[in-house]
């Protein structure tokens, strides 16, 4: 079983596809056929925190079997401390993206939920993917179904965004494979294993020059995807447009994931370099997310800008290079794509019932809705960070490691946390309290059915047991995490580096 | 050298050369009113045949017949192979599209055998003389058919432009051929190589290798020679224009690595700056103007002659691994596109009435399978993973990676990024709600032969994409005929 567990996980949603594509167009039939699937992915998910050995090293779960000769490309999968959670991660959206799709998509549902299946494989494919061509099969294949379901299933502008959102992250995909194809003509090998020592041993023959700007490539490629500021132009456009099961799923987690995996796992000193960088563009991502956020007067704008607010804190994390720092990241990413998700669900709840996203036609929904307001409180509560809940834990980790670093970094993006209560309390001011204006007054809503309530509770829920008991789910990540910074450690740092040492040598001050 | 062994190294030319005379002559005592199908079916039956005894080579030692005039080895059976594949689906989707589009159907399936010999024969003369032959034979076909639609206003247009431009680019290949044999007294490729260096005027012959450059850069769409495409890819009825921008490219492509590695190999610093400025030049030009088209069809000359520079990128290697890469993209962009042609042809119907990308708009809607298989092509062409096109431009820019055509590899694939946001659109627009101001138009419904034709193409386009072990084993088999010594896969050796 442990062998072939990731390769079910990672094809059982492809394979649903293909069913998908051959049942008949009637009833619910498509729809109650893709929650099975997605429910079952999630179970044999759950088997790899069952039986993952914490402390063990390297990858588990391993498969590694030759695929393609020429080149030399492996089927090798394997889940470390860094993925492992967010296989699981993915694996829990599933369900939760049926479920918001349930209704929203009512014509062509076929197409729809053979899209959400292949993206499912595709992003599963990535975090369990270590043979870098397979993994950029998996990267690029994420981008396909999800160009395609913004297009077909969008609000008016769906074509636009789809075209941004995939020439936005495909042409700095086109650099990465050059990178890519750089280390195989060095190494002969795609290996992420063999790749890792061969870097690490420094007998490539390549100039450090070189190797920077192969880093770059893979770093920038990764940074549209989270997305870093000020790569985030495709965000906003996207989020508000895709549909909600979909769009749930369009940040983050891919590209900090695949920044932690290659950027720090195999160019560990060049990561070093770019830290500043990366440092100041994160904190500068947060500030400017939450500044944006706090103008919108779309709900789902709103959502898309504070995404990006959420997603530099784990950024700043990463790059803080310190275990703590980067434990919360990976925590981050758990608990932000969590109660992000459950936002837009809640958000697609709100459409479905009064079919705007305006915020200025809202008001008194707290009187109307009381059981959905304490839904939504609870995961506006999650987000900007509240203690008990899941978004403090990662938050406070990431600040602490950032203080650590640049205490003025630290402390620019502590404001950051202010002003996203700022603009989440008082968008739930806004919508829920004061008068109740006529569009809510005016029509006969329900509360939260049944359905919505049996998919999103538990989801608030999650959000408790991660606030109380982050251990759980840390004492996985936590010694990955601690042998990568001590690898990171070991590297060179920037001011060994050649060109640096000869800018440093050069009798700079004798001149003055 | 036994008569049966050399008549097998020219059975396929000899077969569709039969079938064509058949098909025509049956074709002239038909009724007028009596449908054309059977002659379809029976020059299928032919390119079967041929595809078979093409099959059939492969057992055979590789070696010259007729006197050393063609040279049967594992790189012209591997484009027989393909160009035979091309011609079978291209035949299947003429069955039903070209029916009442074009006058004189029969004839249209006469052409496309004969155009066929021309093309073997391209990929299998070691004479130049011959492979001049074999590209006019293959030429006029394909000047022919782009005009077969009188009635339309752009198809004779498109002929004529074609024909006279066309015309001029083999006057060029000939004059090159001259030149060369003026220079060392011979026009066998085989002995070219080793009488060069004792040419008094080597000069000559390489300005007349120029020459030939500039007609095959012609054939193939290479820019600068490319303006003719659009033009004539637009007028040209779309199932054979699926046939035009693949199958006599192919031909060219595989005869200009015959002439470029087997004679001239030698002189590749001077032949190497033309390759690399011809890549260059046609991936730009192509994608940028791709990107201002409407038309779906000059929108696609455009992509082909961004897809001949990447192809050439391969040239430029100067590798065993490069003959292999670019023989592995003619296939893979020869199951993509003759794909999307395909797709393309039954959309627009008899009248052509979907052109625009606009009016693609909703087509995923209509008829899905149509919509998915248009999707998968345009994804294959675009090189996402899984997919041939994908592999196609791995194996390309690995190879000029391997050289330290490092500035190359690196526009080819900022180019691909360019060359996603148009075929992009015409996806997103295929993939985008029906607008209800428009009306839409009805689309036939897809027939038997249509169908295989498509699944024959997404078949071999996942076949490239996920297990291209085979393929790229027979084109790295056609490369050592280059590079003997090269049966390991990595070297990298000029022969001088």
């Amino acid at each position: 079983m442990n062998d072939s567990i990731l390769t079910w996980i990672t094809l059982l949603p492809a394979a649903g596809a293909v069913v998908v594509a051959l049942l008949p167009r009637r009833g619910q039939v498509i729809q109650w056929f893709t929650l099975l699937v997605m429910l079952a992915t999630l179970g044999l998910a759950l088997h790899l925190p069952a039986h993952f050995v914490p402390g063990q090293g390297g990858f588990q779960f391993e498969v590694n079997r030759a695929w393609i000769a020429s080149p030399n490309i492996h089927y090798h999968l394997g889940v470390d401390g860094i993925s492992v959670w967010l296989v699981v991660l993915t694996a829990f959206l599933g369900p939760l993206a049926v479920f918001a799709s349930w209704k929203a998509i009512a014509t062509r549902t076929k197409e729809f939920y053979f899209l959400l299946l292949l993206q499912w494989t595709a992003m599963i494919g990535v975090f369990v993917s270590l043979d870098l061509f397979l993994y950029y099969g998996f990267w690029e294949l994420s981008l396909v179904p999800m160009a395609i379901a913004i297009a077909m299933f969008g609000r008016d502008r769906g074509p636009q965004a789809a075209l941004k959102f995939f020439v936005y992250t495909f042409l700095p995909s086109a650099l990465f494979l050059v990178a890519i194809l750089w280390l195989y003509a060095k190494t002969g090998s795609f290996d992420f294993v063999v790749l890792q020592q061969a870097l690490a041993s420094g007998n490539l023959g390549a100039t450090p020059q070189a190797l920077t700007w192969v880093a770059l490539a893979f770093l920038v490629a990764f940074a549209v995807k989270v997305p870093v500021f000020p790569l985030h132009g495709w965000l906003g456009d996207v989020i508000s447009e895709a549909p909600t099961g979909m769009a749930m799923v369009v940040a983050g987690k891919l590209g900090l994931y695949s920044i932690l995996r290659f950027n720090l796992g195999l160019f560990p000193a060049q990561a070093k370099q770019f830290a500043p960088w990366m440092i100041a563009l994160a904190v500068i991502g947060l500030l400017y997310g939450a500044l944006v956020a706090l103008v919108q007067k779309d709900l789902k704008r709103l959502a898309a800008y504070s995404t990006m607010s959420g997603l530099s804190f784990c950024t700043l994390g990463i790059f803080s290079f310190a275990i703590a720092g980067i434990d919360g990241s990976i925590y981050q990413i758990l608990s932000h794509e969590i109660s992000g998700s459950a936002l837009l669900v809640l958000l697609g709840i709100l459409y479905e019932r009064f079919g705007t996203y305006d915020i200025a036609s809202y008001g008194g929904l707290a009187a109307k809705m009381p059981r959905y307001a304490t839904l939504f409180v609870v995961t506006s509560l999650s987000l900007i960070g509240w203690p008990i809940l899941n978004g403090f834990v990662g938050e406070f980790l990431v600040l602490s490691s950032s203080y650590g670093v640049h205490a003025g970094w630290g402390a620019a993006a502590t404001i950051g946390v202010i002003l996203s209560a700022a603009y989440m309390l008082w968008m739930v001011q806004r919508v829920f309290y004061g008068p109740t204006s006529s569009l809510v007054a005016g029509k006969g809503s329900p509360d939260l059915l049944f359905r919505e309530a049996i998919a999103l509770w538990p989801v608030a829920v999650l959000m408790f047991i991660m606030g109380v008991a982050s251990p759980a789910w840390i004492r996985l990540i936590d010694p990955t995490v601690t042998a990568l910074v001590g690898t990171i450690e070991r590297a060179p740092s920037p001011s060994s580096f050649p060109r640096t040492v000869a800018a440093q040598t050069i009798p700079g001050g004798e001149k003055r | 050298m036994n008569q049966t062994e050399s008549f097998l190294r020219i059975l396929p030319e000899v077969i569709l050369t039969v079938t064509g005379v058949v098909v025509m002559m049956i074709e002239a005592v038909l009724p007028r009113a009596s449908s054309r199908k059977p002659l379809g079916w029976m020059a299928i039956l032919g390119v079967l045949a041929a595809l078979y005894a093409s099959l059939r080579q492969a057992l055979l030692v590789p070696g010259t017949a007729y006197s050393g005039l063609i040279q049967t080895d594992a790189f012209s059976v591997f484009f027989h192979v393909l160009i035979c594949g091309i011609v079978l689906v291209t035949l299947l989707v003429a069955l039903d599209s070209l029916q009442g589009a074009v006058d004189n159907q029969g004839e249209f399936f006469a052409l496309v055998a004969f155009g066929a010999v021309g093309m073997l024969l391209m990929t299998t003369a070691s004479e130049l003389l011959l492979v001049f032959i074999g590209l006019e034979i293959s030429s006029i076909s394909t000047y022919i058919m782009a005009g077969l639609r009188k009635r339309a206003a752009k198809g004779p247009e498109a002929a004529i432009k074609y024909f006279l431009l066309g015309s001029f680019a083999t006057a060029f290949f000939l004059y090159g051929v001259a030149l060369i044999f003026g220079a060392t007294g011979t026009t066998n490729i085989a002995s070219l190589a080793s009488l060069l260096p004792q040419s008094q005027t080597p000069v000559f012959a390489l300005v007349g290798l120029a020459m030939i450059l500039i007609g095959i850069g012609f054939k193939v769409s290479a820019a600068p020679f490319q303006v003719w495409t659009p033009d004539v890819y637009e007028g040209a009825p779309p199932a054979t224009v699926g046939l035009m921008s693949t199958a006599p490219k192919a031909a060219a492509f595989a005869f200009l690595l015959r002439i470029l590695y087997g004679a001239f190999p030698a002189y590749h610093v001077h032949w190497v700056p033309l390759i690399w400025i011809m890549a260059a030049l046609s991936m730009t030009v192509g994608n940028l103007g791709a990107l201002r088209q409407q038309n779906v069809k000059r929108m696609l000359a455009y992509s082909s002659i961004a897809h001949a520079g990447y192809l050439l990128v391969a040239f430029a290697a100067l590798s065993a691994d490069g003959v292999a890469a670019a023989s592995f993209y003619a296939a893979s962009y020869a199951a993509m596109n003759v794909g999307v042609f395909a797709v393309i042809s039954h959309v627009g119907g008899r009248e052509e009435k979907i052109v625009t990308v606009g009016d693609y708009r909703g087509l995923a809607y209509r008829s899905p399978l149509l919509g998915g298989m248009l999707a998968f092509f345009l994804i294959s062409l675009i090189g996402i993973p899984f997919t041939g096109g994908f592999f196609g431009k791995f194996y390309v820019f690995s190879a000029a990676l391997h050289s330290g055509l490092v500035w190359l590899a690196i526009l080819g694939l900022f180019n691909s990024g360019i060359a996603a946001f148009y075929y992009l659109r015409l996806l997103t627009s295929a993939y985008s709600k029906p607008s209800e101001t428009q009306p839409m138009e009805s689309i036939a419904r897809v027939t038997p032969a249509l169908l295989v034709a498509l699944l024959l193409t997404v078949v071999a386009t996942l076949i490239l994409g996920i297990v291209p072990n085979q393929v790229l084993g027979s084109a790295k088999a056609g490369a050592i005929t280059f590079y003997p010594d090269a049966s390991n896969a990595n070297a990298i050796a000029v022969k001088h």
